[in-house]
């Protein structure tokens, strides 16, 4: 649950963009909107400034993916209209204040860390958007499966036409724009990594190997979620 | 030892600790939010029976230790993998004069692995050498995630690093097994990414590799590195209590890691003292692949007897009691690798 306080002269209707804001805002590791995992702790809206603070499952969350949550927040946030100052903090960990600090002065990812960054997190996050473009690839094809007659040795054949309209076709094509991969009906379902085209041989494999990222991810978020709620107990 | 059903299993708990996480030992925050985090995870995957109180969980001593391993626990022999954090601990964390007391002690019961920090250069080469002799060292335990100064972690394929573990062939001690952790310099990369072992399982094949937590929570890629290379093995220590919360990922979890690695490379870890081994055992054994999950086929008691023990104890040339072996030998690494990825 998130703590929500607003002053009398604020309207309900900038609490809303605030929160639609956040929820726009997804941990990488889990592809999951942070609003969802329990990370935003409270958003306090008053005299014309936003102050949300974000909580995380442990002390020891990675840096980098924390830094990544809590300066995607306050890009967000900031695109608000009319929202004035915005304040975002990020509480219990081992890095709370330097990554507050960094926030605080908009020094960037490098001037956050200091010596311990090089260069960016571009890198980080593409990683884990393959992760998730593989997941909710592994989601389309495994429904196809398991509810039409199509066999592993169909699936080269298999386009995005084929993929039935519903969550998880949504999630994929969501998930192809963030990879850069097209969206067009004639486009194969299951690619590489990269996202090329697969001889037929190799489509078991990668299915196989797509399936593993799928069962990873969901098992870290599972992890998270409950770890969250052992922290925080019921506010969680 | 444990018997079930008529059938007998064998325990190895590969992957146990003596830790001191009072207040008296934090030299900063990061003492107490290390501890908390462990006590954390403690309480979230334990049934409620077994829940320790916080004060012993910090601090629980070496009686404690036999006694919930070796009396209670069904453990034949465990073994030592500590983690130093001397950023965070005034004496470290794990205790090693404690811990290397007691296996002097036991020497059928417990295996003591060091730790050491590539960072430490050409001294704590020196240091290597004479842990090696005094302990009699067969394996070492590394964790990645490490503070050390500013440096916030390193990769096993780091010059001194690769420097190190030449010295570990030298000096005999050829089971290394690994903790990824959070944090890594640069930051600017996944500090949990396995491709740094990947690379030193290819150039030292003489070494064993074993990466504990299974390469949680990068299970994925772990599998992968794993089917390339005949060298790595996975601990299972922290993904083993979720045989009680999550029964069905942890089917997965076995079922993924038996398809990728094969049945003769996982290591059964309490992880103790974050859990406690008795329950484990149990369940593990009790363990079935759920119906629904169709893909994966039934384990059986021939694998579960690897895996709880026969595994390990081939890596550690423990002596196993004829009535607790298997007809054919376990932990032959040459069979059975990436048997799923290969058909």
């Amino acid at each position: 649950m998130i703590a929500i306080a607003t002053s009398a002269t604020s309207s309900t209707s900038l609490s809303d963009r605030v929160l639609a804001a956040l929820s726009g805002v997804t941990d990488p590791e889990l592809d999951e909107p942070i609003t969802e995992l329990g990370f935003v702790r409270s958003i306090r809206i008053e005299n014309a400034c936003v102050t949300v603070h974000l909580r995380l499952p442990t002390s020891f969350c990675s840096p980098n993916f924390a830094y990544l949550m809590a300066s995607d927040a306050l890009d967000a946030l900031r695109k608000v209209e009319r929202i004035g100052q915005v304040v975002v903090r990020l509480d219990d960990h081992h890095d709370s204040d330097k990554i507050n600090a960094g926030l605080a002065a908009d020094a960037g990812y490098v001037g956050t860390f200091g010596v311990e960054a090089e260069e960016s997190l571009d890198e980080l996050r593409e990683i884990f958007h393959r992760k998730a473009h593989t997941a909710a690839m592994e989601r389309c094809a495994e429904q196809l499966l398991r509810t039409t007659d199509v066999t592993v040795d169909d699936l080269h054949r298999v386009t995005l036409a084929d993929v039935p309209a519903g969550p998880h076709k949504e999630a994929l094509l969501r998930r192809r724009v963030a990879v850069g991969l097209g969206v067009r009906p004639a486009d194969p379902l299951v690619v590489s990594e990269d996202g090329q085209s697969l001889a037929p041989e190799d489509v078991p494999l990668r299915l196989r190997f797509a399936k593993s990222v799928r069962i990873s991810m969901e098992g870290n978020a599972h992890f998270c979620r409950g770890l969250l709620a052992t922290r925080y107990g019921s506010t969680a | 030892m444990y018997d079930k059903d008529g059938e007998k299993y064998f325990v190895v708990d590969a992957h146990i600790a003596l830790w001191d996480g009072r207040a008296s030992n934090h030299k900063n925050i990061h003492g107490k939010q290390f501890i908390d985090c462990f006590y954390d995870y403690h309480k979230n995957l334990s049934p409620e029976e077994v829940l320790w109180d916080y004060d012993t969980y910090t601090y629980y001593g070496g009686q404690r230790l036999m006694k919930d391993l070796f009396d209670d626990g069904y453990v034949d022999h465990a073994i030592f993998q500590p983690a130093i954090l001397g950023e965070f601990y005034r004496n470290g964390f794990g205790q090693t004069e404690e811990a290397f007391g007691l296996a002097q002690e036991h020497p059928d019961k417990l295996t003591y692995n060091h730790a050491y920090d590539p960072r430490n250069g050409e001294a704590g080469l020196e240091q290597l050498r004479r842990d090696a002799e005094r302990m009699n060292l067969k394996g070492v335990k590394l964790y990645t995630a490490e503070w050390h100064g500013d440096s916030r972690g390193y990769k096993l394929d780091d010059p001194w690093s690769r420097r190190y573990l030449e010295e570990c062939l030298e000096l005999g001690i050829h089971n290394i097994h690994i903790h990824k952790g959070p944090t890594i310099r640069p930051l600017d990369r996944d500090a949990f990414d396995v491709a740094d072992i990947d690379k030193v399982a290819t150039d030292y094949l003489d070494l064993n590799f074993v990466v504990e937590h299974v390469g949680l929570p990068r299970l994925e890629d772990f599998c992968w590195i794993a089917t390339q290379e005949s060298n790595v093995y996975g601990g299972l220590a922290v993904a083993m209590p979720f045989i009680h919360t999550r029964p069905k990922y942890f089917a997965q979890i076995i079922g993924e890691l038996l398809y990728w690695l094969g049945e003769d490379k996982i290591f059964f870890s309490s992880d103790y003292a974050l859990w406690t081994p008795k329950w484990l055992v149990e369940k593990f054994v009790d363990f079935q692949i759920p119906e629904e999950l169709t893909e994966y086929a039934p384990i059986t008691t021939a694998q579960k007897k690897k895996i709880l023990g026969l595994n390990a104890a081939a890596m550690y040339d423990l002596d196993v009691p004829a009535e607790l072996r298997l007809p054919t030998e376990a932990g032959d690494a040459s069979v059975e690798v990436a048997a799923g990825a290969r058909s």
